[in-house]
């Protein structure tokens, strides 16, 4: 008997099916463009019926040549870059090569620098969990969390506008410190909006958390199992839900971690729903940090001072006097000057385990940036984890997998 | 703890690895026949089993050894991270052996470094480009390839026939001004390498 | 519809307002954008945020925000349109129904934006004709809705009813 394959045209956007007749499976391509929310990714899965028996996800629909573009330019020059990578965080990115170059160059910063950086990382926390958390109820079909996350996160790129001058793609931290110091009047805003979000939080975990519709649409789909979850790199929240205890703020803390007590919250079963229970706790763990941050907010400055080939001098130094004129001009042109040496560093994102792999020949510019996404790596286990679960239960597992292309592609 | 004592336990009997520094964790250069043993011996015995990162890196045209692949292990017991630099023995065409069969975390990994290099994964099991289109012709992060990229047709013959467009260089002029440094100021103003070529445009020295 | 669009006199008329064709059909139209968006990159978290609470799109009847072509009059390209992309954009323009509109939010839709590299089409309308172009990066929602209204003018001025017998100018794929 030969195979008779019936090409059937759907005039809807991505869907192509071709029907095998001696199998009866069908292959589905859902195209780069698709209602859900995480960018484009395109998956091929081939089905058997409802049930999808093999899903191969293609990737590079927004690579845009981040590492390549790194060689070409100088460290503060790049900052921007690492905004647009995971771009529902990007205070977090920056945070997090600024600390690698630092690293290498072998910066030491202020107090108060590092105390700004945790308040910002935490705040970018808040801000990627609650889209992540609404794009995820709006995945299972309801439309409302998604409109109340989003409320709040309005309040969080006001402030975010008056710290930085940008709603989100902030650049805000350069090799030695950040840009600007905190206005004044800053901190108590901060203060009252953390006061104020435990009660969002709570409306949408009441529409949320006990419904029957979406307990019945994450709970026990798409488990990750602990050796799996290491196995194949797994980091962040995904790891964390599936029981395996590793924060890098706890293990391997940076920029002042350390002073700050926070919990850690750990899944049991590695299904969507605990991926979802861990990322509303860590909310609330963030606006704990947060309150101890600005209780305990250093005075002082908020550049390395003594990073004389590294971080530009004040602005009023360089209008009067030769020497800073110069050490501008030299940082600006050439970028900041740093040994030669090699350094990987990993920061805790929201999505996961943000690492900076830095290759440098001495120099301004660096000769390798090799940028370990956490997107690209929870993406990975898709193929593994999707077969045996039904078509509707994708978008699920995608919601709760929480990955962004920008981050996955570069 | 990654001690002395480790070092020498891990290094102890292995010719094949070679102690590079320790500046920020533990670096070691390893022999590409080596490397899927001795990486089944971490994951195994020496409590490395996380893959965090599997990269590689272009030491430049005239280099001795061109490129060297990089993996970064992490362990959640000794809570650090393991470097290890594989170079590729062949220059024109690369390969070293997979280490899919380890960790399945370097598929994907070694797919990326693959599609961006050129570097051939020995009994990889789905050894396609990831980042860019399965018929592009190059790897785009050699250093001889340049940043504004080099033409070809789009991958889309039907869409490059109706609209025209094809895979073009991009615009250096107006690029980022970066200064070389090397030489003296007056001579090494920042000036954006314009960098775009075709096959009737010569490449600007 | 402008005051110079219609002419209406109450003792004369009584209830029925005489107007050209062309303003009613613009008029229609321009009232109930259906947008399809496009969110690539960065520029769709733009997108979302003005289609949220604060910055309400609804107010301009846009809030349908279907991700099914067919169903669409304005395809917001929003994010960085690589090589590999450029293809499945042009496609679900082809799907679109007459009359579509094209407006390229950012400056990665625009010209390419801050990514001078070997992946990134300098600039979407290499591959579909663009209405309105939005700078900033990413532009904000107040941007969006700027454009959005030159859309609306745009539309405004457009000849609809001889439009309606013309063949589309750009060739769709086979």
């Amino acid at each position: 008997m030969s195979t008779t394959v019936k090409e059937v045209q759907v005039g809807d956007v991505g869907a192509r099916a071709e029907m095998h007749a001696d199998d009866g499976k069908m292959t589905l391509n859902v195209g780069p463009s698709h209602p859900t929310t995480h960018g484009v990714l395109r998956l091929l899965m081939e089905l058997d019926g409802d049930r999808i028996t093999r899903c191969e996800p293609v990737l590079g629909y927004l690579h845009r040549g981040d590492e390549k573009i790194a060689e070409n330019m100088t460290y503060n020059q790049f900052v921007p870059y690492t905004d647009r990578l995971d771009y529902l965080a990007p205070l977090a990115n920056n945070v997090a090569y600024a600390i690698t170059v630092e690293k290498l160059a072998g910066v030491q910063l202020p107090e108060r620098c590092e105390a700004i950086r945790v308040l910002i990382c935490e705040m970018a926390r808040i801000s990627s969990h609650l889209l992540g958390m609404g794009v995820f109820g709006m995945d299972a079909g309801a439309w409302t969390p998604f409109m109340y996350t989003f409320t709040e996160r309005e309040k969080l790129y006001t402030l975010f506008e008056e710290l930085t001058g940008a709603r989100f793609t902030t650049s805000y931290t350069r090799i030695g410190g950040v840009a600007r110091d905190i206005p004044d009047g800053w901190l108590p805003k901060v203060e009252k909006f953390v006061d104020e979000l435990p009660k969002a939080l709570d409306e949408v975990e009441k529409l949320l958390t006990r419904n029957r519709i979406f307990l019945d649409r994450t709970e026990g789909i798409g488990t990750i199992s602990k050796e799996d979850a290491i196995a194949f790199g797994i980091t962040g929240p995904n790891l964390r839900a599936s029981g395996v205890d590793l924060d890098l703020r706890k293990d391997k803390p940076y920029s002042g971690y350390e002073k700050y007590e926070f919990d850690v919250p750990i899944g049991t079963r590695g299904d969507c729903y605990d991926r979802y229970l861990v990322r509303i706790e860590e909310v609330r763990q963030s606006i704990l940090i947060i309150k101890q941050v600005i209780a305990t907010m250093p005075t002082g400055l908020w550049y390395a001072e003594d990073a004389k080939k590294i971080f530009a001098p004040q602005k009023e130094k360089i209008m009067t006097s030769m020497e800073e004129l110069i050490q501008n001009f030299m940082i600006v042109t050439e970028g900041p000057q740093v040994p030669p040496g090699e350094v990987y560093f990993e920061a805790e994102n929201p999505k996961g385990a943000l690492g900076f792999y830095l290759v440098s020949k001495g120099g301004g510019v660096p000769y390798r940036l090799k940028i370990r996404a956490p997107s690209f790596c929870n993406l990975s286990i898709l193929e593994k984890l999707a077969p045996g679960h039904m078509l509707s239960d994708i978008t699920v597992i995608l919601g709760s997998l929480d990955f962004v292309m920008g981050e996955c592609d570069r | 703890m990654i001690d002395d004592d480790f070092v020498k336990s891990l290094l102890g009997g292995r010719d094949f690895l070679n102690l590079l520094h320790q500046e920020d964790c533990l670096t070691l250069s390893c022999d590409s026949s080596h490397l899927v043993s001795f990486c089944e011996h971490l994951r195994d015995n020496e409590t490395f089993d996380l893959l965090v990162d599997l990269t590689a890196v272009d030491h430049g045209v005239d280099a001795e050894n061109r490129f060297s692949v990089v993996v970064h292990i992490y362990s959640l017991v000794h809570k650090s991270y393991l470097r290890i630099h594989v170079d590729c023995p062949d220059n024109e065409s690369p390969s070293i052996p997979s280490i899919c069969g380890v960790f399945p975390a370097a598929n994907w990994h070694e797919r990326e470094t693959f599609d961006m290099f050129g570097i051939v994964f020995d009994e990889h099991p789905n050894l396609k480009r990831i980042l860019m289109w399965d018929e592009y012709p190059y790897h785009p992060l050699r250093k001889e390839f340049p940043l504004a990229g080099i033409e070809v047709p789009l991958p889309a013959a039907d869409v490059s026939e109706v609209t025209g467009a094809a895979v073009d260089p991009a615009p250096m002029m107006g690029g980022p001004f970066v200064s070389s440094g090397s030489s003296r100021i007056s001579e090494s103003e920042p000036r954006a390498k314009d960098e775009s070529w075709t096959e009737k445009t010569e490449k600007p020295v | 519809m402008v005051s110079d669009e219609y002419g209406y006199n109450s003792k004369v008329e009584g209830e029925v307002i005489v107007t050209r064709a062309d303003a009613v059909v613009n008029w229609i139209r321009k009232h109930s954008v259906w947008p399809m968006p496009m969110g690539l990159a960065c520029c769709a978290i733009e997108l979302m945020a003005s289609a949220a609470s604060r910055y309400d799109i609804s107010r301009f009847g846009m809030e349908v925000m279907r991700f099914s072509p067919r169903q669409s009059d304005c395809m917001i390209v929003a994010g960085t349109v690589t090589y590999k992309m450029a293809e499945v954009v042009r496609r679900i323009y082809d799907q679109m129904g007459d009359p579509k509109w094209v407006v390229a939010m950012g400056a990665c839709a625009s010209t390419g934006g801050m990514y001078r590299s070997y992946a990134v089409m300098q600039g979407v309308d290499n591959v579909v004709p663009v209405d309105v172009y939005v700078s900033g990066c990413p532009p904000r929602p107040e941007a969006l809705l700027d454009a959005m209204m030159k859309l609306q003018d745009k539309i405004g001025r457009e000849p609809a009813v001889k439009n309606l017998s013309k063949t589309p100018e750009t060739a769709p794929l086979s």
